[in-house]
């Protein structure tokens, strides 16, 4: 009797049965999109793996931090490793996060009735951005140092909470070791947490509903009839895992050839250095707000900034809501081209802040 | 398998979806252990910069009285030095053999006790009792200077 057969006769695993052999995913020209959720998902793994190991020599004290981190390069065995894959697989998790989002934004996939998946998907795509954002400072080095004063000043710009977010983000008025334990908590217990039951949420919703078709594949099915379909297990699940092999394979040459520098330790009292700038993803935001006049129709630019892009990730969030044509499974234009302008107001606002001095 | 018109009518007939799955198996099995090997050397602690200690000040001679003795620092570890009622001063290890757990100084038995589980040591360091399997590591002593403020130099034997 197999160890399966042995269980099977305890727990009843029909339907788990049922589910692996029933589930299927729809075959058409767009289903390439499908691997980019997948593929993030797997950097989240990864994250989570790696970021345990590191937990157990990194040191959250501001006399400490760095050292703790130098320690992790130098002299633990692969530790160099562990920090560029955590490092580079950060990066990586954050541009697939993209174009998952903007795969789906074009393909329309948040339409009735998948609203609450496309919800959850932002949601995740904000907290990896805070990931990103708390992450950074911890092995306190000048750059993360400085980019941490900017980017929490800019949250202290926003209208009537800003102060108080400046504080709560920076455990008091400057950032300080109080800043680093505060983004710690928040990088390695907060986020985590609230990270797991979003994702839980996001692929549960994902397998009530199955994959979604974009609309144009399905306006051009006849009545009665539906599109094949490719069993998802074991056929379309060994397509994810040599996605996730793709991934791997560039993650350690990234990790090998390309090592993420530590840079100096920060020191509260040195001149900011040159070239002061957030990690990519911010970029683009960070140079909007650069450009933006010190004051607009009597309003602080910055304030108006910070608004705005609260209001952009607002949103973001309703669009489902907003888009009503694709809702009725009709093509919808306009949010084809907000799609395509979002696109390349990230793309271009981030190659010149790359740029700019 | 064997009766596919071209398979090769061999007592092992090759299968081909049994070759395929070997192969992936080995592909899998490979970065399970591509990873597990960095990660498995990555838990294991490197070994610590601290030089071993090799002579330090355990304490000053006035400060010792006849029959009492004193804990100090010697490198990471405790190390215990002890004025006999006769005057004699001698310093081991104050880490048990038995459990780690750092020993103390009796002066009614004028013995050094493990208050873990109650192993004794005599003042030459040789277990009386208890559950010590082997004595404490004894230190060499020497007296530095004269008199209240001679420095009692404890050094690795």
């Amino acid at each position: 009797m197999s160890v399966i057969d042995w269980v099977d006769q305890r727990l009843d695993l029909t339907g788990i049965r049922h589910f692996i052999a029933e589930k299927g995913v729809p075959v058409h020209a767009q289903k390439i999109w499908y691997y980019l959720g997948g593929m993030t998902l797997f950097l989240f793994g990864v994250q989570v793996f790696t970021g345990i190991l590191l937990l157990l020599y990194y040191r959250p004290s501001a006399t400490e931090a760095y050292e703790s981190v130098q320690f992790i390069v130098t002299q633990v065995q692969f530790g160099w490793l562990i920090r560029n894959i955590h490092s580079w697989s950060a990066n990586l998790l954050i541009g697939l996060a993209f174009a998952h989002f903007f795969s789906v934004f074009f393909l329309k996939s948040y339409r009735k009735p998948r609203e609450l998946t496309w919800v959850s998907g932002i949601l995740l795509l904000f907290l990896m951005l805070g990931f990103g954002f708390s992450g950074y400072l911890l092995p306190w080095n000048e750059l993360s140092f400085f980019a941490t004063k900017v980017g929490t000043g800019i949250a202290g710009a926003m209208p009537v909470v800003g102060h108080f977010t400046l504080r709560l983000l920076r455990g008091g008025d400057d950032v300080t070791g109080a800043t680093l334990s505060r983004f710690y908590g928040i990088h390695v217990a907060v986020l985590p947490l609230v990270t797991t039951a979003l994702v839980a949420l996001h692929l549960l919703f994902v397998q009530r509903q199955g994959m979604s078709v974009p609309i144009a594949v399905e306006r051009k099915l006849r009545p009665g009839e539906t599109l094949p379909q490719m069993r998802f297990f074991p056929n379309y699940i060994l397509r994810d895992v040599l996605a996730w092999y793709v991934v791997i394979a560039i993650l350690a040459a990234l990790a090998a050839f390309y090592p993420w520098e530590l840079g100096n330790k920060a020191d509260p009292f040195a001149v900011v250095p040159p070239g002061i700038r957030p990690e990519w993803y911010f970029l683009a935001m960070f140079h909007t707000l650069k450009l933006l006049p010190s004051h607009v129709l009597g309003i602080e630019g910055e304030r108006l900034g910070v608004v705005a892009f609260g209001l952009a990730a607002l949103f973001l969030v309703v669009v489902p809501f907003l888009d009503r044509r694709a809702s009725r499974g009709e093509s919808s234009p306009t949010f084809t081209v907000l799609a395509v302008l979002a696109l390349v107001y990230l793309v271009t606002f981030t190659i010149v802040g790359h740029l700019a001095k | 398998m064997a009766t596919r018109a071209n398979a090769p009518q061999a007592a092992t007939p090759f299968d081909r979806r049994a070759f395929l799955d070997a192969l992936l198996s080995v592909g899998f099995v490979s970065t399970a252990v591509a990873i597990a090997y960095p990660v498995g050397r990555f838990l294991v602690p490197p070994a610590s910069g601290e030089p071993a200690t090799e002579s330090v000040v355990a304490a000053r001679a006035g400060a010792l009285r006849p029959n009492s003795a004193a804990i100090f620092k010697f490198g990471s570890k405790p190390g215990i030095v002890i004025r006999t009622a006769e005057g004699d001063v001698r310093a081991f290890s104050a880490v048990c053999t038995h459990l780690d757990c750092t020993v103390q100084f009796k002066a009614d038995t004028t013995q050094l006790w493990c208050a873990c589980h109650n192993g004794t040591y005599d003042l030459a360091g040789n277990v009386v009792s208890g559950p010590p399997p082997r004595g404490l590591e004894k230190f060499t002593v020497n007296i530095r200077g004269e008199g209240d403020d001679a420095e009692i130099v404890v050094s690795r034997t």
